[in-house]
């Protein structure tokens, strides 16, 4: 057990003051997200804007709320309370949470990526990698066999995945290759919004690093959107240009990840930055 | 006279640490006007809080107290409170930091490393590198250096892309945290011509430098941090309105 900390305090989070410069609406906003898992509150009344070409990261410990709410911004789970606006074709001002199933697939497949910690949630292991990829564009309605191999060839050779091995399946592959694919499979289609749950957990160091690398680089080639939720205040560094804190559901600090890393404001960030080994 | 560029009223910053229920005071009401084009050097003894300063005029420290109201090109704003999306922004289009470290992402080459700023700012893969390599050569660094990994060079190399980086794009405000630390001589004086050449152009700067005399020629104004000097007490000027703004779109 760690010390005794006063987390409660009298650290009240800084309001998000909205911005007097920057006219651009977010792409994302969520407000008011709340979900109950039984008797547990995974999630405690939580807001979120994102920027067009932003990466917006969220760091916090195991049962924070973390993957709860980026499982909310890919549509997987309906919170108990709350709204979720993407500012993209055909539905500004509409709250996704009110799309049915079929809606929600159709949005995720062509505008929403998303990449697990976890490869058997995003990847069949027994298909082939390219496989993999051409699905997603199957799903957004695409039915040409050479177009299907086509783009998933890109998308694979723009994650840096080896091409000669793009047929054989995941289950094949060492975990960096399979964070690859499931990345190719995450891009094959332009997402407006890139979602990265623990990316690199799990990786060894080496590996963890040139995934980054990727990440990085088709962050900054392509201008995407991401939300990248990790633990690892290490990842968030290197990638995100925000940071949002969270613990027991809710939002205890956000703001310029040098600002957030370097002079934390709250009492649990403050324990979390300075836990470094 | 001019308007300032920037305004800081009743500045103050205190690092409250939970852990340990201490508060550590640094600065204390500061005050001050800078001009575009002026050169400001800030002194006082190790402690006096130069660098925490100039940290807070950038946002990575939040101040406790006080107003840093700054006019950008689509109106004034208090960096005190600014969102974040806001300070982003100036960061990338208008207010550069120069610190005396190199905090390079790993496996990137010197050339890109200096050229991201630029392609943040939208210009082209091949005019940014151009720029890069005029600019890494303009520090002295060899043109062997430029493909290669900066976390493998000595301290004054990794300086000098640091340097290259920091000042390619032309921004409105400088903050300059020791630049010339571990320079040669031949790397200060491009340094010492870069920034003449900048507040030429009416580049306002604040800087915080352990041997002053290296840019002598440059210091229009010093102020002390030292508690209890009175170079920091309010301006007679009163600070500006922040009301009208133009449009920013990212």
């Amino acid at each position: 057990m760690t010390a005794a900390l006063n987390i409660a305090g009298d650290a009240t989070p800084l309001p998000l003051v909205p911005p007097q410069l920057v006219t651009t609406q977010p792409l994302l906003r969520m407000e008011g997200i709340r979900r109950r898992f039984g008797e547990v509150e995974a999630l405690g009344g939580v807001d979120a804007a994102v920027y067009p070409g932003e990466v917006l990261g969220i760091v916090g410990e195991s049962g924070s709320g973390k993957s709860s709410l980026l499982r909310m911004m890919n549509l997987e789970d309906t919170p108990d309370a709350g709204s979720y606006h993407l500012a993209i074709p055909d539905h500004a001002g509409r709250n996704l949470f009110d799309l049915d199933r079929y809606q929600r697939r159709m949005l995720c497949a062509r505008r929403i990526g998303i990449v697990y910690q976890n490869p058997h949630l995003g990847l069949l292991m027994g298909n082939s990698s390219s496989g993999n990829v051409a699905e997603r564009l199957l799903i957004a309605g695409e039915r040409s066999f050479a177009t299907l191999r086509d783009k998933a060839r890109a998308a694979l050779d723009a994650s840096e995945f080896p091409l000669p091995r793009m047929d054989a399946p995941p289950a094949q592959l060492s975990g960096g290759m399979q964070q690859r694919v499931q990345l190719a499979k995450a891009i094959a289609l332009e997402p407006t919004l890139l979602l990265l749950d623990e990316p690199t957990t799990g990786l060894d160091v080496s590996v963890q690093a040139l995934v980054l690398d990727t990440l990085k680089r088709l962050q900054q080639e392509r201008r995407i959107t991401m939300v990248l939720v990790s633990h690892d205040l290490g990842v968030i560094r290197t990638m995100a240009d925000r940071v949002m804190v969270m613990r027991r559901g809710l939002v205890v600090e956000q703001g310029l990840v040098d600002q957030v890393f370097q002079d934390p404001q709250h009492p649990y960030t403050q324990q979390l930055v300075h836990a470094k080994l | 006279m001019t308007e300032p560029i920037l305004s800081v009223r009743g500045l103050t910053k205190r690092f409250r640490m939970h852990q340990i229920d201490t508060v550590l005071p640094t600065f204390d009401g500061i005050s001050l006007d800078l001009a575009p084009g002026e050169f400001l050097l800030l002194k006082g003894r190790n402690g006096a809080g130069k660098s925490t300063l100039l940290r807070t005029l950038w946002r990575s420290y939040r101040p406790v107290a006080g107003q840093i109201l700054y006019r950008a090109r689509a109106g004034i704003i208090d960096l005190a409170t600014a969102a974040d999306i806001d300070v982003a922004h100036l960061r990338r289009t208008e207010i550069g930091f120069v610190t005396q470290f190199l905090t390079a992402r790993p496996r990137v080459p010197a050339q890109d490393i200096v050229a991201e700023p630029l392609r943040l700012a939208g210009e082209s893969a091949a005019d940014a590198r151009r720029a890069a390599r005029h600019w890494l050569n303009e520090f002295g660094v060899r043109e062997a250096l430029w493909g290669a990994f900066p976390s493998t060079f000595s301290g004054g190399e990794q300086q000098k892309v640091n340097l290259a980086r920091a000042l390619i794009m032309p921004q409105r405000l400088l903050l300059l945290d020791e630049p010339t630390a571990s320079l040669d001589a031949g790397a200060r004086a491009a340094l010492i011509r870069r920034l003449a050449e900048l507040k030429a152009q009416g580049v306002a700067m604040i800087g915080v430098f352990h041997h002053p005399q290296d840019v002598e020629a440059l210091i229009d104004r010093e102020i002390d941090l030292t508690p209890d000097s009175p170079d920091t007490k309010a301006p007679d000027t009163k600070a500006p309105d922040t009301k009208e703004r133009a449009d920013v779109a990212l």
